[in-house]
């Protein structure tokens, strides 16, 4: 059971890492905006379906 | 989503207005106005026109073209810019205008309309956009006037709205809540063996969780739980005891009673009970200090004025930052623009507006020589103006400065005032037991009574149920329009005996307005008179016009606007004239006795008649009056005339005190006076006329019909159409205060069971941490299932 001791370790370095996860976004103002990502996630990109669409069309033609 | 590309709509494409009888038509879209035209013209030839896809009618009405010559002066960029290299700036600007996923969208893709502009980032709940352009293609002021142009004008003013909100949410607590929920979950792994009673195998690892349960719990006491023992020591200094200081004793008696039962080895200790209650008072903390994002409550007059005025030196317009004007300096204050400083007219025909200031409806004229005070709006003309007193110093100004405001007036809340005794309580029981056990002659049953007396004790739940309850009943209110500044302030709402009400913008509205016309206009001659005022963009022309709603528009000829006075031009050959009555072109015996406001109109030299604009009472006045009457008393404080107090009579009971004619400083004074007689004052007020009384109540509600709108300082802010729930908010409030007691007993019961157990000494830890959380448990669902009830009881909540 001498295992135990290593998977204690383990566990809260794990958690550790979570934790430091935490405040890494924390601190690069993840935090700070919570609502408008939402909404900016369902804009569509003109620009590169105007790309996509031409390259469409040169495959067509070619 | 209906089809965006509906022509036959009865509404403006870009704003939504209802369109008038004559409508512009460009690109087979309707338009109320040449405004939004132009908006729409910018977007569609910048191939932006999915601004219309993600919403109907997404658009703001633009007002006239601001002056931002201000913006060219590198001391008044150098005070906005947030960060600056070699080539790039970026800025952040507060855009009231933001409202919808159409606007985030548009302006975040400014760089369209001009590349310079790399990059553009919504905080969309805060209204700010934050802006990164290459300083050496395109300026501040272009910018901006990119902003204007496209309808979304920045509040600029003296006071940064954006640099002042900077630290709104306190990341410090945000960082004490992760570690001490880091380490509570920790130890709970730990602690868990040990609530099932140990077998052979485990009894090996016992030492090496008391050892890593001692190490979790060493940042949560001396990090996570700092605060409460500086502020317990600072009271504890002034001889006074609060909340904190048997918090601070729990803690450190939890924290001692740990570490001897780890090195002595001798059971397991209250780690699990010290993480556990350092993160729920954490919480607790948290849910207190959570405010709202996007509303101000401490603004001030710096928000009310400009950043820049411009200044006249050797015949040369000089835009200054109002922060630099000094006295004998020249103002040039344009149409529509606000005196920054209290100067004197030197040139020009001064027509002020001071309803802000004074609460004042009609604008006043000032001779040459005349002292003007700051904060009057200027309609007409432009004027030169030379400062006697710098901005700082202004009569207006002076509101602020003043060092008496909220002395004592203000209650203590339960939790200080409960906390006292409870101490007390919690330091006899415990001296008490320890006292009998060493009278006993059993010194270890002693020390383990002192410490179990005041571990159960743990008035945790009084810190939690406070806050829990006040916050939920702070979301009811803010669903229902009622922006309340902090958990600390609905307490005070509670506990008022007295409301005070201005007039003009709190029982009247400015938004809905009614216009009667007082003369004789046939049909034709109104067709005239709207062909006229159907060139202006002034607002009062607009909703003239929006009331005739004329069905057709003639042309017009030798159109004339005076700024601030009126308009004139002939249609179909005769000479129309329509504005202010000083600004009728002759003397007219039959305008003499009538007001000056509304709009005057004359055609061909015969006064018709005037269009008054008539202020309404808000709706639901009366029976709000009539409630409120029951349980407080009521008073009327106007800036304005005493032209209204005969309906005001009807309105409200007939001895109600009402006073007119009130200067801010006469409002201020008129609180504090009742405030002298023990009085608990609630203040209902709208402008910066206000903003002294608003901050000397007990309880200052600042009413407006838009949000986003100035607000002067206050504790609250309602939007107008709630005022009728107000008995319902207070009512909701002091049923919140019962919530908070009721819990408090239930937390006392709790109590009085592990006090029963921890004066025998015989308190084994995991009492202590399976009461604890069952205790909060209990605490917070009451709380909230509570304040759902007394929500939907005074119908706040459906």
């Amino acid at each position: 059971m001498n295992i135990l001791y290593f998977l204690i370790g383990c566990s809260v370095l794990v958690a550790l890492v979570f934790l430091g996860a935490f405040f890494w976004a924390l601190k690069t103002g993840q935090h700070d905006d919570v609502y408008t990502p939402s909404v900016r996630i369902l804009f569509d990109d003109e620009v590169k379906n105007d790309i996509n669409e031409k390259s469409d069309k040169n495959h067509i033609s070619d | 989503m209906s089809n965006p590309t509906v022509t036959q709509s009865s509404v403006c494409y870009h704003c939504g207005d209802k369109l008038p009888a004559v409508k512009l038509n460009y690109d087979e879209k309707d338009f109320c106005c040449v405004g939004c035209q132009s908006v729409y013209q910018i977007l569609s030839e910048n191939n932006m026109c999915n601004y219309y896809a993600y919403n109907d009618t997404p658009g703001q009405r633009i007002k006239d073209d601001g002056h931002f010559e201000y913006l060219d002066e590198p001391t008044i960029i150098a005070q906005l810019i947030n960060y600056k290299d070699k080539d790039n700036s970026i800025v952040t600007f507060y855009i009231p205008a933001i409202h919808c996923s159409s606007c985030i969208w548009l302006l975040e893709h400014l760089y369209k309309i001009n590349p310079a502009i790399f990059s553009s980032r919504i905080d969309f709940l805060k209204r700010e956009v934050t802006i990164s352009y290459k300083h050496d293609k395109v300026s501040l002021r272009q910018v901006v006037e990119v902003l204007n142009q496209i309808g979304y004008e920045p509040l600029i003013s003296l006071q940064d709205v954006v640099k002042e909100k900077g630290n709104s949410v306190n990341k410090q607590l945000i960082w004490k809540i992760a570690i001490a929920g880091f380490c509570m979950g920790n130890v709970m792994l730990f602690s868990f063996p040990e609530y099932f009673g140990l077998s052979a195998l485990e009894k090996q690892f016992q030492d090496l969780f008391a050892w890593l349960n001692l190490a979790f719990c060493i940042p949560v006491t001396f990090y996570c739980a700092k605060e409460y023992f500086t502020s317990a020591y600072a009271s504890l200094k002034q001889k006074y005891i609060n909340l904190d200081t048997p918090l601070a004793l729990i803690i450190a008696v939890l924290f001692i009673r740990t570490a001897i039962s780890t090195i002595f080895n001798d059971g397991p200790g209250f780690g699990d009970t010290l993480t556990g209650l350092v993160f729920l008072l954490l919480m607790g903390k948290w849910v207190k200090q959570r405010t709202y994002h996007h509303i101000s409550f401490d603004r001030d007059y710096r928000s009310y004025f400009p950043i820049a005025i411009t200044t006249l030196k050797d015949n040369r317009e000089k835009p200054v930052a109002i922060s630099e004007i000094v006295v004998g300096d020249r103002l040039l204050i344009r149409n529509g623009e606000l005196v920054p400083a209290d100067a004197i007219l030197m040139k020009g025909d001064a027509w002020l507006d001071m309803s802000f200031v004074t609460g004042e409806a009609e604008p006043q004229q000032k001779v040459l020589g005349e002292i003007v005070y700051a904060g009057g709006r200027q309609m007409g003309e432009a004027i030169e103006l030379e400062v006697v007193k710098p901005a700082s110093q202004s009569y207006l100004t002076g509101l602020w400065n003043k060092e008496f405001y909220k002395t004592d007036f203000k209650k203590r809340n339960f939790n200080d005032s409960i906390a006292k005794y409870f101490s007390i309580g919690v330091f006899v029981v415990a001296f008490v037991s320890t006292g009998y056990w060493l009278w006993m002659g059993d010194n270890a049953k002693a020390w383990s009574a002192f410490t179990a007396v005041v571990i159960v004790a743990c008035p945790c739940v009084l810190a939690l149920s406070t806050p829990f309850t006040l916050s939920a009943i702070l979301s009811v209110f803010d669903k229902k329009g009622f922006y309340v500044k902090n958990t600390d302030a609905v307490e005070q709402l509670a506990d008022l005996d007295t409301v005070v009400f201005d007039k003009t913008g709190t029982l009247t509205s400015t938004h809905h307005s009614e216009i009667t016309f007082e003369g004789n206009l046939t049909p034709g001659e109104k067709l005239l008179v709207a062909s006229l005022l159907y060139n202006s963009s002034h607002p009062l022309s607009r909703q003239v016009l929006k009331a005739l709603n004329p069905s057709k528009i003639y042309s017009i000829a030798k159109y004339n606007e005076v700024v601030g006075k009126g308009i004139m031009g002939v249609v179909n050959g005769r000479m129309i004239y329509a504005g202010s009555k000083r600004g009728l072109p002759f003397e007219i015996a039959a305008a003499q006795d009538k007001e000056n406001g509304g709009v005057h109109i004359m055609i061909d030299e015969v006064y018709k008649g005037c269009f008054s604009v008539e202020q309404q009472w808000r709706e639901g006045i009366e029976p709000l009056i009539s409630h409120l009457n029951e349980d407080y008393d009521l008073k009327v404080l106007s800036g304005d005339t005493n032209k209204d107090e005969p309906q005001l009579k009807k309105i409200f009971k007939p001895s109600t005190s009402m006073l007119f004619n009130q200067s801010p400083v006469q409002k201020l004074d008129e609180i504090k006076a009742l405030q002298a007689r023990n009085k608990k004052v609630m203040m209902l007020g709208d402008g910066l006329n206000d903003a002294g009384a608003l901050k000397q109540a007990n309880f200052g509600i600042a009413i407006t019909d838009n949000i986003n709108n100035f607000t002067p300082g206050c504790d609250a802010i309602m939007s107008g159409s709630s005022l009728g729930l107000l008995p319902n908010f207070i009512q909701l409030s002091k049923d919140g205060l019962t919530t908070i007691k009721i819990s408090f007993a239930i937390a006392t019961s709790y109590n009085l069971i592990g006090v029963y157990y921890a004066v025998q000494g015989t308190l084994y830890p995991l009492v202590a941490a399976i009461l604890m959380p069952i205790s909060t448990i209990t605490i917070i669902s009451f709380t909230s299932l509570a304040t759902r009830y007394f929500a939907r009881k005074n119908g706040l909540r459906s």
